[in-house]
């Protein structure tokens, strides 16, 4: 089974990408980082908010600069 | 005195089992993801832990991401061996199985080797979060 995942040859766009990894990345950094399970999800969604926001940030900076 | 050696021994027995667990917690964190908090009966963070881990691990090898080698070569690619090996278990399973792309042929396996790397670094986070807990730093 976990070999499906070798042979899967995902294609994803930027976005998509970006997104899963700010909501994984946010769940963790929630975590590790708080003691109490309240804190804990309110600091992964300012993280993940804040992931969100650099990734629109950036997109339009790329996209300014592109044109 | 007889008591004072008594009450030494009560002390010291909380202590002990404090620091083996402060050992076996982190080692089976890098091992398996995640396992050093359940080992700790915080399974919900543990399992939050691991599926996130182990997700970026297995979707950077379903996008052809490279798994980088013990290497001396150029810096960045030491770095990514570093972050890789972080996974602990994974990494090996993926080193095992021969897993992973050989060479970033597309933007998509440049994301898969940077979820791969993170991955890593992720779980070197819960295996310092393990070992706070098993110090009672963290409830």
């Amino acid at each position: 089974m976990l070999a499906m995942f070798q042979t899967a040859h995902l294609q994803v766009s930027h976005f998509t990408a970006a997104l899963v990894f700010s909501f994984f990345s946010s769940v963790v950094f929630g975590i590790t980082t708080r003691s109490l399970p309240r804190d804990m999800f309110r600091y992964g969604a300012y993280c993940f908010a804040w992931f969100m926001g650099g990734l629109f940030v950036a997109s339009w900076i790329m996209w300014l600069l592109h044109h | 005195m007889a008591k004072s050696e008594a009450t030494s021994t009560q002390a010291q027995a909380p202590a002990e089992q404090l620091s083996t667990m402060a050992l076996i917690a982190p080692a089976l964190g890098w091992i398996i993801p995640g396992a050093g908090h359940i080992v700790q009966r915080r399974w919900i963070r543990g399992v939050l832990l691991m599926l996130s881990v182990a997700a970026m691990f297995f979707l950077g090898v379903a996008m052809e991401g490279k798994i980088y080698q013990p290497n001396t070569g150029d810096l960045l690619d030491i770095l990514g061996f570093v972050g890789d090996a972080g996974a602990g278990g994974l990494y090996i399973l993926g080193r095992m199985l021969n897993w992973g792309g050989d060479a970033i042929t597309s933007a998509t396996a440049d994301y898969g080797t940077k979820y791969i790397v993170v991955a890593g670094l992720l779980n070197i986070m819960t295996i310092v979060d393990a070992y706070h807990i098993a110090m009672r730093r963290k409830p």
